[in-house]
């Protein structure tokens, strides 16, 4: 059953205050500030930059159940031209090693390719947060190959390796080309050893519960994928579903919001504060507004008072430590083994 | 109107409750619960699935619900969780059936 977006089934979730409103309004044991500062973090700062992630548009082949971009086929926003082409020009002035591609499904920016040749030419890594049903489209089956070609280290979203658990949050016969795709990484030599081709994979629950343990579930993982579909990846990610656009309208829906928030705080890890990606990372949106992070983003919390909030009025000295903006939601990467964009934070 | 019920599934919450005049024997209970689900020989997705078909043995709702939990946060498929539970029907379902044999021994003995 296709799925409308939240915006455009006009859903009183759509605006980012209506989710910030009903994020506020649990009652929780403690803030997140409280907590994090009784962990010795009085007022969290980021430590420097090391990944740049650019969230280029909303658009998305999928429109998955858990997605708190909201993403879909009939969202139309994409970075223009101008925020791009301020976004490689930071990065080209800066010292920051990564850039990190995301949506929405990133590939299909018009100018996708035209940021990974740039961000490569400038020797930076670059990553691609790849659905990988993207690559079943006929105008984008060369896609992995492009991907190859330029050494593009791809974090591919797979929740389960179950079909039914993976349908179930991500549509309809998504397993099927899901694993179809990852076959073609394969072939190409993605996710085999010694390829230097890095093929990650990204799993977060399906469902009100904290991930597994990361390593633990690589293991089963690998040894799955291999017997059922002579499928092989390089890490697993484990990342946790934050209470965010639809993942914030299921738990509502299901009466789970109050329970889940209470695991997600009850579950603090002090040891996972330390590796907060907000603490290294600057989100940029579409439309060039600074985050501290994609989650962040979604939540129309931008960076700081006293920091910068276009990606126009940036130099790198003027982010590098900046204050960071928390909220409720913040429980979710502290959760646990910790959550990130690179799986969790602890060992 | 108020259902009254013997089980609340608020009460999971209360659990540490049974600490308060017995505050020693629930430190070693905890103590040693804690170290029995710690990784060991088995990993600690397959003591969670251990532990969910036997409180479907047990046939305790609050044992259910926290291992079911459990389950799916060591990653656990519903698959592989209906199979414990499989094992656990089959082995209460065969120890029932094997009494039969005594059934069949007291009644050779009673028959002509």
């Amino acid at each position: 059953m296709a799925l409308l977006t939240l915006l455009n089934s006009r859903h009183p979730l759509a605006d980012t205050a209506a989710q910030r409103a009903t994020l506020a309004g649990l009652p929780l044991a403690r803030t997140f500030e409280a907590t994090v500062a009784s962990a010795g973090y009085d007022r969290m700062r980021t430590t420097d930059i090391r990944v740049l992630q650019l969230n280029v548009g909303k658009r998305c082949n999928q429109a998955c159940h858990h997605c708190h971009v909201d993403a879909g086929p009939d969202r139309i926003e994409v970075m223009t031209p101008e925020v791009l082409d301020a976004c490689l020009r930071f990065l080209e002035g800066s010292a920051i090693p990564t850039v990190d591609i995301t949506g929405g499904a990133p590939e299909l920016h018009p100018q996708f390719r035209d940021i990974v040749r740039r961000a490569r030419n400038a020797g930076r890594h670059v990553m691609d947060r790849c659905n990988l049903t993207i690559t079943r489209l006929p105008n984008y089956a060369d896609l992995p190959e492009f991907l190859a070609e330029h050494g593009v280290e791809v974090v591919a979203s797979l929740p389960s390796f179950a079909e039914r658990q993976t349908d179930a949050q991500r549509g309809e016969g998504v397993f099927a080309d899901s694993i179809a795709a990852l076959r073609r990484f394969n072939a190409l030599g993605y996710g085999i050893e010694g390829s230097g081709l890095l093929l990650h994979l990204v799993t977060n629950p399906v469902g009100a519960f904290l991930p597994g343990p990361q390593a633990a579930l690589e293991a089963d993982w690998k040894r799955e994928l291999r017997r059922r579909y002579d499928v092989t990846f390089n890490r697993l990610y484990t990342i946790t579903n934050m209470p965010i656009s639809r993942f914030l309208q299921f738990l509502l829906d299901t009466g789970n919001l109050q329970g889940y928030m209470d695991r997600l705080a009850a579950a603090f890890n002090p040891a996972a504060v330390e590796g907060l990606m907000c603490r290294s990372t600057l989100s940029v949106g579409w439309d060039g507004r600074l985050y501290d992070c994609d989650f962040n983003q979604m939540l129309g919390l931008g960076t700081a008072e006293d920091a910068p909030q276009m990606i126009f009025d940036l130099t790198p000295a003027s982010v590098a430590t900046r204050h960071i903006v928390v909220g409720p939601h913040c429980f979710g990467c502290t959760a646990g083994a910790g959550s990130s964009c690179g799986g969790a934070t602890t060992s | 109107m108020t259902m009254e019920t013997y089980y609340h599934p608020r009460d999971l919450a209360r659990f540490a409750e049974m600490g308060q005049d017995a505050p020693e024997l629930w430190q070693k209970f905890l103590e040693w619960y804690n170290a029995v689900f710690k990784e060991g020989a088995l990993t600690e997705r397959e003591k969670a699935l251990i532990a969910l078909g036997v409180a479907h043995a047990v046939q305790c709702p609050y044992c259910i619900d926290a291992y079911s939990t459990a389950c799916l946060e060591k990653g656990s498929t519903p698959e592989q969780m209906t199979e414990a539970v499989h094992v656990a029907a089959a082995i209460r379902g065969g120890a029932s059936l094997v009494h039969g044999v005594q059934m069949r021994d007291h009644v050779d003995k009673l028959s002509m």
